[in-house]
């Protein structure tokens, strides 16, 4: 019904995951004193980047075999492809 | 909380109520919004089945239970919910999907009687709103302990007073948006980012706890075998952490409390109503399993990880935490405080009570800089939210349907009920909101409402089972077995008490015939009793009243129903193969975890 959902969750990732590399490539080291010296901005910044586009391709290759089964379904003939 | 904390919760904020708004033009009949018009992907349904249930005082209360009984905590996944997400999936899906119900009262009255139906649906509406306020006023009290928004009060030149208001008024108005505008569907679709959200801002923390107590070899040697063995000592109640011997704990926790939960309750059940096919909704509750298997991973660990690291009173700067600055705990955990007199509260033997509810967010801030301490904190919110849907969602569909539509006004027009969803869904939420305060100002009355709706729901799965697999049973049977199962808890509370407990609230209210060891022991044999009274008078009084009509029990009863076709699939992704590999995968994890 509606949407697929992967669509808005691969987005907000790819947008969180920017927010945080960002952020983690600009501030001081010394913050992550707390963290065990590891910039952990940075780091799960670049895995929910990951995650957010594996997200988004699937979103997008999810729309386009959808389009083609409508296709389909519209001109029987054609379904041999 | 800084700058880029808030971005980070403005940006999911924005997400999910952007999701109510994308599909607030496609909710168009009332099954559309009440049963997300039966379309949802299996994957979807299986995510949402498992977050409705994750609300935020599982995941703060699986943390605290992590730092309290150690991985033993573990049994409330891998005995306590796997094995009843199985059963559910595998054998009582092809009725409950099967029948057209649309809720599981619904199902009661197609099976029984309406007087089944009305005392289910009536109990079941009444929890609802009373756990989504008792656990509105959770989260707000932990971001009042927590003062994450003390900064932004101070510079707007507000009362501090005002945050607990302030955190229960802005949460409940953006799960009341995105559930009014989206019904179910926007429930679930939130459910899923929810999930995602939560596993985000959760793992790391397990990762930077485990890798800074030495792995989980290092926590063995820091808290000793009592805390990181889950079977081993359990063959007495006094060799354990939990207070609880073996055979209480499967028969209570495993079989009576957990199969009465997964499935029973409407809240988690109409996730899979919702789902798309007969096959899809039987792979939710599998589905939901997976990451079921693995969640104590992400919340129970670092309960144990907050025990187990050195005592300090470490308060990072931009934190600014004060509970906890003065009075030492033990670990990174602090000591209870009374809010009143503002000294350490202390238990029956005059030592300091931890606040093991601390102990998650506690690591958040101990470990999190700006940045992932705003997706930590999101992730908290997330759960707290999609556990609330959940109940909001489940209220106004039994609301409607069961309550307005079978007793207050039959036979409106479809447009009518919708509306009269999307107003429960308002109502719902006000009540929710009276009950958080009604939490806040007489605690003792929420204790004694839980304690009622243990004794209600624990007889429930005896109705159930004997309903959907002995065609012999009646609507009278169910209806006397399910008021007999729940006098049967009330008295079994009343004639025993925990260990070291005072006579009221926690038992012996009427003579204290038996002592147990602890208070969890005390409430899985409640559930016991309760539920073999349920099925023993639900059979005797079946056996004496006039058999059900065998015509009308088709799609009902598993003897009067033809098997539920198998769509042609891989062989993986079938119910029976997805079942076994959750089974397999439990055992494997029961046995490294001895």
């Amino acid at each position: 019904m509606g949407i697929d959902i992967r669509l808005p969750l691969g987005i907000l990732f790819l947008l969180l995951g920017l927010i945080l590399v960002v952020y983690g490539a600009a501030s001081d080291p010394s913050l992550y004193r707390q963290s065990l010296g590891i910039n952990v901005n940075f780091d799960w910044g670049i895995v929910l980047l990951i995650f957010g586009t594996l997200m988004f391709a699937l979103s997008r290759r999810g729309a386009r075999a959808q389009v083609r089964t409508e296709n389909d379904q519209q001109s029987p003939r054609s379904s041999g492809h | 909380m800084t700058g880029i904390d808030w971005l980070i919760l403005g940006l999911y904020f924005a997400f999910v109520l952007g999701i109510g708004v994308a599909l607030k033009g496609s909710m168009k009949t009332s099954a559309d919004f009440f049963l997300a018009g039966r379309a949802i992907p299996a994957w979807v349904a299986g995510l949402a089945f498992m977050s409705a249930n994750l609300g935020a005082q599982e995941v703060i209360g699986m943390g605290a239970s992590g730092a309290k009984y150690g991985i033993a905590t573990s049994h409330f996944y891998w005995i306590g919910a796997i094995p009843a997400m199985v059963f559910v999936g595998i054998f009582m899906m092809p009725f409950y999907y099967g029948s057209r119900a649309r809720s599981v009262p619904e199902y009661l009255r197609l099976r029984f009687d309406e007087k089944t139906r009305g005392l289910n649906a009536i109990s079941f509406a009444i929890m609802t709103i009373f756990s989504s306020g008792i656990s509105m006023y959770a989260i707000a009290k932990l971001i009042q302990t927590l003062h994450v928004f003390d900064g932004v009060f101070q510079r707007l030149g507000l009362n501090s007073s005002w945050i607990f208001d302030f955190a229960i008024l802005i949460s409940a108005i953006v799960v009341l948006v995105y559930t009014f505008l989206g019904g179910l569907s926007s429930a679930i679709y939130n459910e899923v980012l929810q999930f995602f959200l939560i596993v985000a801002g959760f793992l790391p923390l397990t990762y930077l706890g485990l890798k800074n107590v030495g792995g989980w070899s290092g926590l063995k040697a820091t808290l000793g075998p009592s805390y990181t063995h889950s079977w081993a000592g359990l063959s007495h109640a006094n060799t354990n952490r939990l207070g609880v011997e073996w055979f209480g704990l499967v028969m209570g926790l495993g079989f009576v409390l957990s199969f009465g939960y997964w499935c029973t309750d409407f809240l988690v059940i109409q996730r899979a109503m919702a789902a798309k096919s007969m096959s899809a909704a039987r792979r939710t509750p599998l589905i939901g399993a997976f990451p079921k298997m693995l969640f104590p991973f992400l919340v129970i660990l670092p309960g144990l990880i907050a025990i187990a690291l050195p005592t300090q009173p470490a308060v990072p700067p931009h934190a600014r935490v004060v509970v906890g600055a003065e009075v030492p705990g033990k670990g990174i955990i602090p000591m209870k405080v009374d809010p009143s007199s503002g000294k350490p509260m202390l238990d029956n033997d005059g030592k300091p009570q931890l606040d093991y509810d601390l102990a998650v967010p506690s690591m958040l801030l101990h470990y999190f800089p700006p940045g992932m301490l705003g997706l930590g904190l999101t992730a908290l919110l997330a759960s707290f939210m999609s556990g609330m849907a959940g109940n909001v969602t489940a209220f106004n569909t039994v609301w409607t349907y069961d309550i307005y539509q079978s007793y207050i006004r039959p036979g409106a027009t479809d447009a009518h009920y919708l509306s009269m969803g999307r107003a429960a869904t308002v109502f719902g939420i006000a009540f929710s909101i009276a009950a958080a305060y009604m939490a806040n100002r007489f605690n003792n009355i929420m204790d004694m409402l839980q304690l009622v709706f243990a004794f209600v729901n624990a007889p429930l799965f005896a109705t159930f089972l004997l309903g959907m697999f002995w065609k012999r049973t009646t609507g009278h049977a169910a209806f006397t077995g399910l008021l007999a199962g729940t006098a049967a808890a009330a008295i079994h509370h009343g004639l025993t008490l925990p260990a070291g407990a005072v006579v009221g609230i926690k038992g012996g209210w009427l003579a204290v015939t038996h002592i147990y060891p602890s208070e969890m022991a005390q409430n899985f044999w409640t559930a016991i009793y309760a539920w073999s009274t349920c099925f023993v008078v639900t059979i005797v009084v079946s056996l004496v009243t006039r058999a059900p009509d065998e015509s009308k029990l088709v799609g009902l009863v598993y003897s009067l129903t033809p098997k539920p076709e198998e769509e042609p699939m891989a062989w993986y992704a079938r119910p029976a193969s997805l079942a076994l590999m959750v089974i397999a995968g439990t055992v494997l994890l029961n046995i490294i975890f001895w």
